[in-house]
């Protein structure tokens, strides 16, 4: 115990209403669904949150019209001035009501609450802003004088960000006058659902946004419509492999943006205090939830020891527990299944004789827990250093020089994301030339802007999201 | 009779800078279009395939690293040398059918696709890349990079089609395994001697000639291709190409194109990837 202990300052969750059951939003109502409905419950503690209707084929199939019709008749001929305003609306009412979306986000996900109000939902309401001011500037985004929405966009999204995710489907995809069918994933459909409210309020005409819950089956439906003219997906490299098989020969536009393994290097001139905040940001960011996560550490052999030392003291440090207290800084893991696999990665890590190392922390009895995990002596062949975790274990590996540094850390099928530590700017070009992955961190590690375009090389997908470069999936040029 | 017996080209691949034979040894005859015999092309292996997107592969990092400039710099090159054997192409592509004035148009489109290509080399980033306004203080940056090697199937137009294909995929840094039109091979290969002599790195281009639907297929599956353009594959076998394409989730250009029109940029931009670079400002 130190001298200063925190107190207990808990997000009051009664800026959140909660409703017993949810619907599907399709053609701007809420309705039943076809399917076997389904329970999302809280991760931190099991409880169950409210039952979600299940959107069977024939209810995929009323989404996918509904979003076609509004396309024909509304939304595709309006001016695009028009529906920025409307994006404008969206964004505003975002703002107005981010303390609640932060507070449901965090309960249905299990993200720490500092996480969702001060990344999460500030960059939802900057992702709509930014898109909203394209909707009438598409002339002059490079894609030809008159570039064309595509149509009806098939949207599937993970439970890793949930509300960010949608902003990132729907803000360009409605900027550049397509209609949306947008699936959220099946243990965290409740902020989509409070979406479609803020949909409402801003008047949104009915069928421009639908958003159909339910699991693997609802989204096949949803991939699969003949109705759909863009699909865009969201989640890991096996099921992104799945839909782009469904899609080929459809003549479908498809943008992926998958798995990942990213490699931060940290080297030996690094500001080291900066690297292991870097560090730990990469990888305890959101549980390890997140697909650009830094989860293979490459630091320099003539630092490491230091490098380590430092960041097992950093790591002593970082509280684990209740996402809705302001104190959190690693929230519970999403789901059992998720839990089971974080589990077996980490078991094969030692198995395979990587050391395992975990700072003293106490984890609470109910919900999903993982304790931040690090592993030292990893060689690049373990599962550990090749296989995606997606939760908060940390695998080290170390290298001699900058050539090696690159060669290891191009050594995956992936490719999203990089991060780099040196004060040397000429080392720091160097090196970003050479890594073959979307993102590269210099000095920093998962940022993210509405402005920048975000995707991967290789096995991480194709397609980008964000800035100019992500009005292209949803334009025929 | 002719008073002097003709030296007969003898076609074969090009892999790595080099004019191999097929290792298997396999040929094909190809005929005009009265069905006159023209020439035996080599007819291309699965293990040419393979051997191609080696050479390819070890071609990528040298052909990807040098200056936009003096990539623009070779791709003009090929255009000078190309045009320097306008009369050797006029006459090969009247034996696949055109008439004089037609093929010696299609070799001037030619040379003129080469030059436009060779303009893009140092404007890409300019035009695709970005310098991005975050919120916050930070600077970042895109750029976009080739995507690697890239396998294409060339459509049927022996020069111009074959051209169209082949410079935006190389005028980025990707380096290529080319199959060339089955029904007509030969200006394909005469256009790899025009490669091979314009300082363009062996390896950068690799041309194979032989059966599309024995070929395709195993380009479309291999794990170290990263992108395939289909523009030359039957529309039956597109589905099954693309499918195959998913394995390694390559890039995928689908069938189309009039080559008579002037391209845009979509032929580009296919073979790009956007890397964004972030660095914090302050002091």
């Amino acid at each position: 115990m130190t001298v200063f202990d925190y107190a207990p300052a808990p997000e009051s969750r009664s800026v959140v209403d909660i409703r017993g059951s949810y619907g599907l939003f399709v053609d701007g109502e809420f309705t039943g669904g076809h399917g076997e409905p389904f329970k999302t419950i809280n991760p931190a503690d099991e409880s169950v949150l409210a039952e979600v209707a299940c959107a069977d084929e024939a209810d995929v199939d009323r989404a996918v019209r509904a979003a076609r019709t509004a396309y024909d008749k509304v939304w595709g001929p309006m001016p695009g001035a028009e529906r920025a305003k409307y994006l404008y609306r969206i964004a505003r009412i975002v703002q107005e009501r981010s303390r609640e979306l932060a507070v449901l986000e965090s309960i249905d996900n299990g993200k720490p609450i500092r996480e969702s109000r001060d990344v999460d939902v500030p960059l939802v309401a900057a992702w709509f802003f930014y898109y909203a001011g394209w909707a009438d500037k598409l002339r002059h985004a490079g894609f030809g004088p008159d570039p064309r929405p595509v149509g009806v966009a098939g949207q599937v999204i993970p439970w890793n960000f949930p509300l960010l995710m949608l902003a990132w489907k729907i803000a360009p995809a409605l900027a550049c006058g397509n209609t949306v069918v947008l699936k959220p994933a099946e243990t965290t459909p409740l902020t989509a659902l409070l979406f479609a409210d803020i949909c409402r309020q801003a008047e949104l005409p009915p069928g421009v946004v639908n958003i159909v819950t339910g699991a693997g089956e609802t989204g096949r439906a949803l991939v699969a419509h003949p109705g759909v003219d863009k699909v865009a997906f969201t989640g890991s490299t096996d099921v992104g492999r799945q839909i782009a098989r469904t899609l080929a020969g459809t003549g479908k536009k498809l943008t992926l943006e998958l798995g990942g393994k990213a490699a931060n290097i940290v080297y030996q001139d690094a500001a080291l205090d900066q690297a292991v905040e870097g560090i730990v940001n990469g990888i305890f960011f959101n549980q390890g939830h997140v697909c650009c996560a830094g989860s293979r550490l490459l630091v320099q052999e003539s630092v490491a020891g230091e490098v380590l030392e430092r960041l097992k003291a950093r790591m002593a440090t970082l509280r684990v527990g209740d996402p809705l207290d302001k104190n959190t800084d690693v929230g519970a893991i999403n789901s059992a299944a998720q839990l089971a696999r974080i589990r077996e990665l980490s078991d094969a890590g030692e198995a395979e004789g990587a050391e395992r190392w975990s700072p003293p922390c106490e984890l609470p009895s109910q919900g999903f827990w993982f304790a931040p995990t690090l592993f030292t002596g990893v060689a690049q062949s373990h599962r550990i250093a090749r296989e995606e975790i997606f939760g908060p274990v940390l695998s080290v590996l170390t290298f001699r020089t900058p050539d090696e540094a690159v060669t290891k850390a191009n050594n995956t099928p992936y490719g999203l994301s990089a991060g780099i530590w040196t004060e040397k700017g000429s080392q720091i070009l160097w090196t970003a030339q050479r890594l073959r992955a979307g993102v590269v961190w210099a000095n920093t590690f998962n940022k993210f802007d509405p402005a920048s375009p975000f995707g991967g090389y290789k096995e991480s997908g194709f397609g980008r999201e964000g800035g100019r470069h992500g009005l292209e999936a949803y334009l025929n040029a | 009779m002719p008073d002097r017996l003709a030296v007969r080209k003898t076609y074969k691949l090009y892999i790595a800078g080099a004019f191999p034979r097929s290792e298997s040894g396999r040929s094909y005859p190809v005929t005009d279009p009265k069905g006159r015999f023209l020439a035996n092309a080599s007819h291309a292996s699965r293990k040419d395939a393979r051997d191609a997107v080696v050479a390819a592969r070890k071609a990528f990092p040298g052909w990807s690293g040098r200056t936009p400039y003096n990539r623009g710099q070779i791709l003009y090159r090929i255009a000078e040398m190309l045009e320097g054997r306008r009369d050797q192409f006029t006459d090969e592509l009247r034996h696949t059918g055109a008439s004089k004035n037609t093929a010696a148009a299609e070799v001037d489109a030619a040379v003129d696709r080469w030059v436009w290509y060779a303009g893009w080399a140092d404007k890409l980033d300019a035009v695709a890349g970005a310098a991005n306004p975050v919120s916050g203080p930070f600077f970042n940056f895109s750029t976009p990079e080739p995507t690697g090697v890239v396998a294409a199937i060339a459509p049927d137009s022996p020069l111009l089609g074959l051209v169209s294909v082949l410079a935006p995929v190389i005028v980025s840094g990707n380096t290529t395994v080319v199959v060339a039109s089955e029904p007509a091979p030969l200006p394909a290969i005469t256009l790899a001697e025009v490669l091979a002599t314009s300082d363009l790195p062996g390896g950068v281009v690799n041309l194979l000639t032989g059966h599309r639907t024995e070929l395709a297929p195993w380009l479309a599956a291999h794990m170290d291709v990263n992108a395939i353009d289909l523009t030359g594959a039957l529309p039956e076998h597109v589905q099954d190409l693309e499918d195959k394409a998913t394995g390694n989730l390559k890039r995928v250009l689908r069938p189309a194109g009039d080559w008579s029109e002037e391209p845009g940029t979509a032929r580009l931009t296919a073979f790009l990837e956007t890397k964004t670079v972030w660095h914090p400002v302050g002091v």
